[in-house]
C-alpha cells in the first residue's frame, strides 16, 4: 500500500502523534516536560491584516518621513519611567535557564537599541546588570536570589503572576541545569531538579498584592515602575485587578509564550491565545478609563514587525519577546559560529532526538547552539558579540518593519495605529480581536 | 495596649516620628536618605497603628524601635538594621532579610520571615501560617507557636520553635534545619525527624541565648528534610 493511500487511513482522533503520546505514556509513566511554547495552530496576529491608506487615508512617505517610534512605560505612580527608543522589549527569562553569555548579549542588544530586557527566576546576573542599560527586575514566587540590593539597581520592577507557557504554575529547572552558580545564586543544592513555587510566599490575593507594592514602592522611594505580569486566562478581571492593586504596566503573557521546561500539558492545554488576551486586556483598561495611563505590554509568540504592529493597533503599549530572541541568538539552528567560522550542530540535535526547526530540548541542558545551558563547553557556542549583534539586527528589523506599515497606515507614530487599521481574515480571529471579517462590517458577537 | 504607643523618654540623638503626624514615607524616606553618619544611629516610631511597610528596605545599621502594631512588611529586606516591634505584626515581618536582627515582641501573622536570607528573626509570641516560608538563609526563633506550612520549602537556614507547630511542618524543605520544643501537629512531605546531635544543641543554646529565651535545648526535636524528592520521582504521584 502506498503512503498517500495510508495517509487516508490515518485516524483524525488517534492520529500519529495521539499514538505516539499514548505509547510513550504507556512506556514511562511520566508525562513529556519540553521547552518553548504552544506549538498547537491558534488563531494568531497572522489572522489580521492592516488597511493601508489609499483614498481614504494618506499614507507617510515611506522611505523619509519620520515615523516616531519612541516609548514611555511606567509613569503613573513611578518618579523615574522608562523612556525607550522602540517598543519592543525583552521578555524575562532565567540566568539558569540561559547562560549568562546568552544575558549578556541580550543585554548589550537591548542596549543598543534603546529598549529594556528583563531577569527572570533565579536572580541578576552582573554581567546582566553590566550590559543592560535598561534592566527590569522579575519578582518572582520563588524569590530566588531576589536582593534588594539588585531592586535598588534595577530600572523597573515586574511582579510575576503567572507566565503564558503555564498560567498557575510555577518554575522548573531541571537538575542537570543547576550548575554550582546556579545554585549558589538560588540558595539550592546543586543538581536538584529545581521545582518552584507557584503563589508568593509573602501575599495571597489582590488586596495583598496591593500592599506588597506599595512595599516595594518604599523600598525604591517610588521612583521605579512597578509591573504585573499574568499568564492569559480570565485576561479581563486579572488586568483590573492589578490595576486596581496600583500596578504601572500590566504586562499580559499568551499561550504562545515560551518556557525553559514544562509539561506539555500545560503549554498545550491552559492559558488563550495571544490574541484574545490582548483584547480583553485592552477593555479591561478602558473599562477603567486608564488608557494611556497603566502601560499595556504583550507577549506570547510575538515574531515580527508586523505582529508588532498589529499588537500596537489592538492596544498595546509595548511588546515583549522571548522565543525570538532566542532564535535571533540560533535557537534551533543547524550551526553555531566557532573562530568565525560556522560548524554544523546537527549531530547534537540528533543526540536528543531532535533536528533543527523542530528542538524543543530546552529543559535538558544540551543545547546544540549554546544558548538554553549551563554546560561549560556547550555555553561557548554563543559568545556575547555574535549574540548581542545577531539579537540587535532582528529587534531592528521589526522595528523597520514596524514603522513601514505604520507610515502605510498614515501614521507619524507606531502608537497611533488602532483597530480601526485592521481586519481579520477568520471568524475565530474577528471574534476574539473584534476587528471586522476583512471585506465585511460583519464582528462575531456585536 | 495603649502603653504601646509610648516611646520611653528620647536622648537628644534620637529621631522620632509619630505616625499619627507623619507618613511612613516620610518615615521611610528618612530612613533611606537621610539618616546621620553617626554610628549606630537610632529612630523611635510612634502610633504605627498597623501602617504597612514600616522600616522596610534599610540598608544601614540604624536602630529602629517601633512602639505599637505594625502591618504588613514591617522590615522587609532588611540590610544591616536592627528593628524593634513592641507590639504585634501583620503578614510577611523581615521578608526576604538579607541581614541584621528583627524583633518582635508580640505576635506576627502570616509569613514572617518569608524567603529571608541572612540575620535573624526573633518573634517572642506565636507566629502565624507559612512562618518561614521559603527560607533562604536566615535564622528565626519563635517563642510560641507556629501555624501549619511554616517552613515550606525551606531552603537554608535555621529555625527554632519554642511551642507547638501545626499541619506540615517543613514540606518540601531543602537544607534548612527546623528545632521545634512542642509537639508537631504533622510533617509535610519530605520532612523527618533526625537525632539531636550535640552541634544541634550547640546551634539550639546560641539561638535561645540571641533571642533571649530560656529553654533547655535538650529539650528539642531536630527536622530536617529526608531528601527524598530532590528529583523527580515518577512514583512519589501527588506526595508532592
Amino acid at each position: 500500500m502506498s503512503a498517500a493511500h495510508l495517509s487516508l487511513e490515518e485516524s483524525a482522533g488517534f492520529d500519529r502523534s495521539i499514538i505516539d503520546y499514548v505509547q510513550r505514556a504507556a512506556a514511562t509513566g511520566l508525562y513529556e516536560i519540553r521547552g518553548l511554547g504552544a506549538k498547537r495552530k491558534v488563531p494568531h496576529f497572522d489572522d489580521l491584516v492592516f488597511l493601508g491608506a489609499s483614498l481614504s487615508r494618506y499614507p507617510l512617505e515611506g522611505y523619509r518621513e519620520k515615523c516616531s517610534t519612541r516609548t514611555v512605560l511606567g509613569g503613573r505612580y513611578a518618579s523615574k519611567p522608562l523612556e525607550l527608543e522602540i517598543p519592543i522589549t525583552i521578555a524575562g527569562m532565567s540566568f539558569g535557564a540561559l547562560s549568562a553569555n546568552v544575558k549578556e548579549a541580550l543585554g548589550r542588544a537591548a542596549s543598543e537599541l534603546g529598549t529594556s530586557t528583563t531577569t527572570g527566576d533565579g536572580g541578576m546576573t552582573s554581567e546582566e546588570r553590566g550590559s543592560s542599560k535598561t534592566l527590569v527586575y522579575q519578582c518572582l514566587p520563588s524569590r530566588y536570589g531576589f536582593d534588594p540590593d539588585d531592586v535598588r539597581r534595577a530600572d523597573a520592577i515586574e511582579i510575576v503572576i503567572g507566565q503564558g507557557a503555564k498560567p498557575g504554575g510555577g518554575g522548573m529547572l531541571l537538575g542537570q541545569k543547576v550548575n554550582p552558580r546556579v545554585a549558589r545564586m538560588r540558595t539550592l543544592p546543586e543538581g536538584v531538579d529545581q521545582r518552584s513555587a507557584c503563589r508568593h510566599p509573602d501575599w495571597t490575593g489582590p488586596d495583598d498584592l496591593a500592599i506588597k507594592i506599595r512595599e516595594l514602592r518604599e523600598i525604591t522611594d517610588w521612583e521605579k515602575p512597578i509591573y504585573v505580569k499574568v499568564g492569559a486566562t480570565r485576561v479581563f478581571n486579572d488586568v483590573k485587578l492589578a490595576v486596581h492593586a496600583g500596578a504601572d504596566v500590566v504586562v499580559v503573557d499568551g499561550m504562545q509564550g515560551g518556557t525553559a521546561a514544562t509539561q506539555t500539558v500545560f503549554i498545550e492545554h491552559v492559558g488563550i491565545p495571544t490574541l484574545a488576551a490582548l483584547r480583553q486586556a485592552v477593555d479591561a483598561l478602558d473599562d477603567l478609563n486608564m488608557r494611556g495611563q497603566v502601560q499595556l505590554i504583550i507577549s506570547g509568540g510575538i515574531r515580527t514587525g508586523a505582529d508588532v504592529a498589529k499588537a500596537l493597533a489592538m492596544g498595546a503599549d509595548a511588546v515583549s519577546i522571548g522565543q525570538g530572541v532566542l532564535m535571533a541568538l540560533g535557537c534551533n539552528s543547524d550551526s553555531y559560529v566557532h573562530n568565525g567560522q560556522h560548524v554544523s550542530a546537527v549531530a547534537d540535535y540528533n543526540a536528543l532526538g531532535t533536528a533543527p526547526g523542530f528542538c524543543h530540548h530546552c529543559h535538558t541542558g544540551r543545547c546544540p547552539v549554546g544558548v538554553t545551558t549551563q554546560d561549560p563547553v556547550l555555553e561557548q557556542r554563543l559568545q556575547p558579540a555574535i549574540g548581542a549583534r545577531r539579537v540587535r539586527n532582528y529587534l531592528k528589523t521589526m522595528n523597520m518593519e514596524l514603522t513601514t506599515i505604520a507610515r502605510a497606515c498614515g501614521k507619524q507614530d507606531v502608537h497611533h495605529l488602532e483597530r480601526e487599521d485592521l481586519v481579520a481574515l477568520s471568524v475565530e480571529a474577528a471574534a476574539m480581536a473584534r476587528v471586522p471579517l476583512a471585506g465585511t462590517q460583519w464582528i462575531p458577537g456585536m | 495596649m495603649a502603653h504601646l504607643n509610648q516611646a520611653p523618654a528620647l536622648e537628644e540623638s534620637v529621631r522620632e516620628f509619630d505616625l499619627a503626624s507623619t507618613t511612613v514615607r516620610e518615615l521611610n524616606r528618612y530612613l533611606h536618605k537621610d539618616l546621620p553618619a553617626a554610628d549606630a544611629p537610632r529612630v523611635v516610631v510612634t502610633h504605627p497603628d498597623g501602617a504597612h511597610s514600616i522600616a522596610c528596605g534599610l540598608d544601614a545599621p540604624v536602630d529602629v524601635e517601633v512602639h505599637g502594631h505594625v502591618g504588613y512588611y514591617v522590615a522587609g529586606m532588611n540590610k544591616h538594621a536592627r528593628v524593634t516591634v513592641h507590639g504585634n505584626a501583620g503578614p510577611g515581618a523581615a521578608e526576604n532579610m538579607m541581614s541584621g536582627f528583627v524583633r518582635i515582641r508580640g505576635y506576627a501573622s502570616t509569613s514572617a520571615g518569608a524567603s529571608a536570607r541572612g540575620g535573624c528573626l526573633v518573634i517572642e509570641g506565636d507566629a502565624s501560617l507559612r512562618c518561614g516560608i521559603s527560607l533562604k538563609g536566615a535564622d528565626i526563633v519563635v517563642g510560641g507557636s507556629v501555624g501549619s506550612f511554616s517552613a515550606f520549602m525551606a531552603q537554608a537556614g535555621r529555625m527554632v520553635i519554642c511551642g507547638d507547630a501545626g499541619d506540615a511542618l517543613g514540606d518540601s524543605l531543602y537544607e534548612a534545619v527546623i528545632y521545634v520544643r512542642g509537639e508537631v501537629k504533622s510533617l509535610g512531605a519530605d520532612a523527618r525527624f533526625e537525632p539531636m546531635s550535640a552541634e544541634d544543641r550547640k546551634v539550639v543554646a546560641e539561638l535561645l541565648g540571641i533571642a533571649g529565651f530560656k529553654h533547655d535545648p535538650a529539650e528539642f526535636r531536630r527536622i530536617a528534610s529526608a531528601r527524598q524528592l530532590y528529583h523527580w520521582n515518577a512514583d512519589a504521584n501527588q506526595e508532592y
